[in-house]
């Protein structure tokens, strides 16, 4: 199974690589991260913290809209596109299951993220390191924002494949992983704060609110990267939030996102006849 | 274990309401070469991938050596080749069939070797996008013959390719064959080429129409003679009305006959003498008998 699952991984991963789909999303995370990281370096006096602490938010925010979006980018076409091409038929004549080919495309895509958000995201901490704007405590912020960005990046590679698998051509494919994008990542926040605003401190705020915060993905990223360190929470105001929930809840949910999406994903791989 | 390659016992697959493939009955044993013929969607690529379980069998059996289709086993034992051979552009040949030895279990030599073999092995290293699209029928071919397959299933291998690479294909199926392998070939026309099968099956509507050897279909479909007769200039009109022919053109006549009456009829011919400067034979082409059987003009 390994051999199988590494052999498709890695043929995938040159695919990546050639479509140029690591240079221009690294280059997009590197671009974004630092303009964050000393264009945002205005409120650093006020707050008392340093450069890194300030862009470790910002980047977070940045996270929650960019990760989504090119995780999506990369997942929408894998099924659909493949058996488009008939590509997919020809690969499940060969004693290969549908699991493998599902991780095998993951493992590569995950992969390719990891690039693209370590270089990113690293090359600014080091910028931010040099030249003296960062501490201990913002690196490990920053390693942290990182690893959760990934974790983030594989649910929506999930969601992209089930997508992918149960739209009829790529260009369904694609629309439908928009569709996914603004609701997660917008229309939720937005209903959210709609209902905050009809309830005005009543029970849904105080006992409801956390948990369906915590339930979608990008918030739980949120939530885990801000609300993990007072300093972070201090420069966002979501420490609100996390205060009326245990601190475990958004982490759980973080974490188990790519298991369900994936499981999912299966699933959906299941229906499909190539 | 079942000694068939292939046995497919009343297969049906319905697609909303209408049965692509109805009550279909094939045997091929191992070391036989059987041709798949019928019109584009006459259920040949449906039954294809019946037999290699990509889609559902809704009535009747298919077992290949004996394992259900689209089992581990069955898979490792199949191979396929499909119509449109569509390989990732990006990806160079050497890379794609190196994948495809992997999951058959081959060693990475043995994609070299077979590039090799269909003659990409310069090409090799070349992304496919920039390959012609015989180049890509080739590596279609050479995926098939990894990890040493025993039914081989070529859903109409050969269109696309020139009469060279056509010759070529076929003698690599020779091979294949030689080896003791099934081999499953569906086309579209029948060609000199794709004569060269043990016996020919020919789907209409997804029915299996008749199914012999191109001998047997000879026989059973007893196709008229044509004779073209070509006259001195001018003098066609005359001889058609003689000999009940038609007229083609200021010098040609056609007629047909039954194979038992070609001696009758060319013996009325010579008789005309000064008239005539030339005679030919026609007896049926593949075609005509492809033709015959797969459009249903015969009243069997």
């Amino acid at each position: 199974m390994i051999v199988r699952v590494l052999a498709l991984a890695n043929v995938e991963l040159r695919i990546a690589i050639r479509n140029r789909w690591i240079a221009i999303a690294s280059a997009l995370m590197l671009l974004f991260a630092l303009a964050l990281t000393f264009g945002g370096s205005a409120p650093t006096g006020a707050l008392g913290v340093d450069l890194l602490t300030v862009s470790v938010a910002s980047m977070t925010t940045l996270s929650v809209y960019l990760v989504p979006l090119l995780a999506l980018l990369l997942a929408f076409d894998a099924i659909a596109g493949e058996n488009e091409r008939g590509g997919l038929a020809l690969l499940l004549t060969y004693p290969v299951s549908r699991s493998e080919v599902l991780f095998g495309k993951c493992l590569a895509h995950v992969m390719a993220l990891s690039l693209a958000i370590s270089l990113g995201f690293g090359l600014s901490g080091l910028a931010a390191w040099a030249i003296g704007g960062a501490g201990p405590e913002s690196l490990l912020a920053l390693a942290w924002l990182s690893v959760s960005a990934v974790v983030l990046g594989t649910t929506f590679l999930a969601i992209g494949y089930a997508l992918s698998a149960l739209a009829r051509s790529p260009g369904a494919a694609a629309g439908l992983a928009i569709t996914v994008w603004v609701v997660f990542v917008v229309l939720y926040d937005l209903g959210l704060l709609g209902a905050l605003v009809y309830d005005s401190g009543g029970t849904f705020t105080r006992h409801v609110f956390p948990w369906l915060l915590a339930a979608n993905p990008a918030d739980a990223f949120r939530l885990f990267n801000l609300a993990g360190s007072d300093q972070l929470a201090a420069t966002t105001g979501l420490n609100g939030a996390s205060a009326a929930m245990p601190p475990w809840a958004a982490t759980a949910s973080l974490f188990a996102w790519p298991i369900l999406g994936l499981a999912l994903a299966r699933l959906a791989l299941r229906r499909i006849e190539p | 274990m079942s000694t068939d390659a292939l046995l497919i016992r009343d297969a049906v697959k319905r697609q909303r309401d209408v049965e692509t493939v109805s009550g279909v009955n094939l045997t091929l044993k191992p070391g036989e070469r059987v041709a798949l013929l019928g019109h584009n969607g006459a259920g040949k690529t449906t039954l294809i991938r019946m037999i290699l379980g990509l889609t559902r069998i809704d009535g009747g059996s298919i077992s290949v050596f004996g394992a259900t289709p689209g089992d581990a086993s069955a898979r490792c034992w199949t191979a396929y080749l499909p119509e449109a051979v569509a390989f990732h552009k990006s990806l160079t040949g050497r890379e794609q069939l190196g994948l495809f030895a992997k999951l058959a279990g081959e060693a990475r030599t043995a994609a070299d070797t077979l590039l090799e073999r269909v003659g990409l092995s310069e090409a090799a290293d070349r992304r496919i996008g920039t390959w012609s699209k015989g180049m890509r029928q080739r590596l279609g071919l050479a995926q098939v013959l990894l990890g040493r397959p025993r039914l081989a299933l070529l859903d109409e291998p050969t269109s696309g390719l020139d009469p060279i690479s056509r010759y070529d294909f076929y003698s690599i199926v020779d091979d294949l064959v030689a080896e003791g392998a099934a081999v499953l070939v569906s086309s579209h026309a029948l060609t000199e080429l794709e004569a060269r099968t043990d016996r020919i099956a020919i789907l209409r509507k997804g029915r299996l129409v008749t199914e012999d050897s191109l001998a047997g279909l000879r026989d059973r479909a007893r196709l008229p003679i044509r004779l073209i007769v070509t006259t001195i200039d001018g003098e066609s009109d005359q001889v058609a009305t003689r000999l009940g022919g038609a007229q083609v053109n200021c010098r040609g006549v056609e007629l047909s006959c039954d194979a038992g009456e070609k001696m009758r009829q060319l013996a009325q011919i010579t008789e005309l003498g000064g008239l005539i400067e030339d005679v030919d034979v026609v007896p049926p082409t593949l075609e005509d008998l492809y033709r015959h059987f797969a459009t249903g003009e015969d009243a069997r």
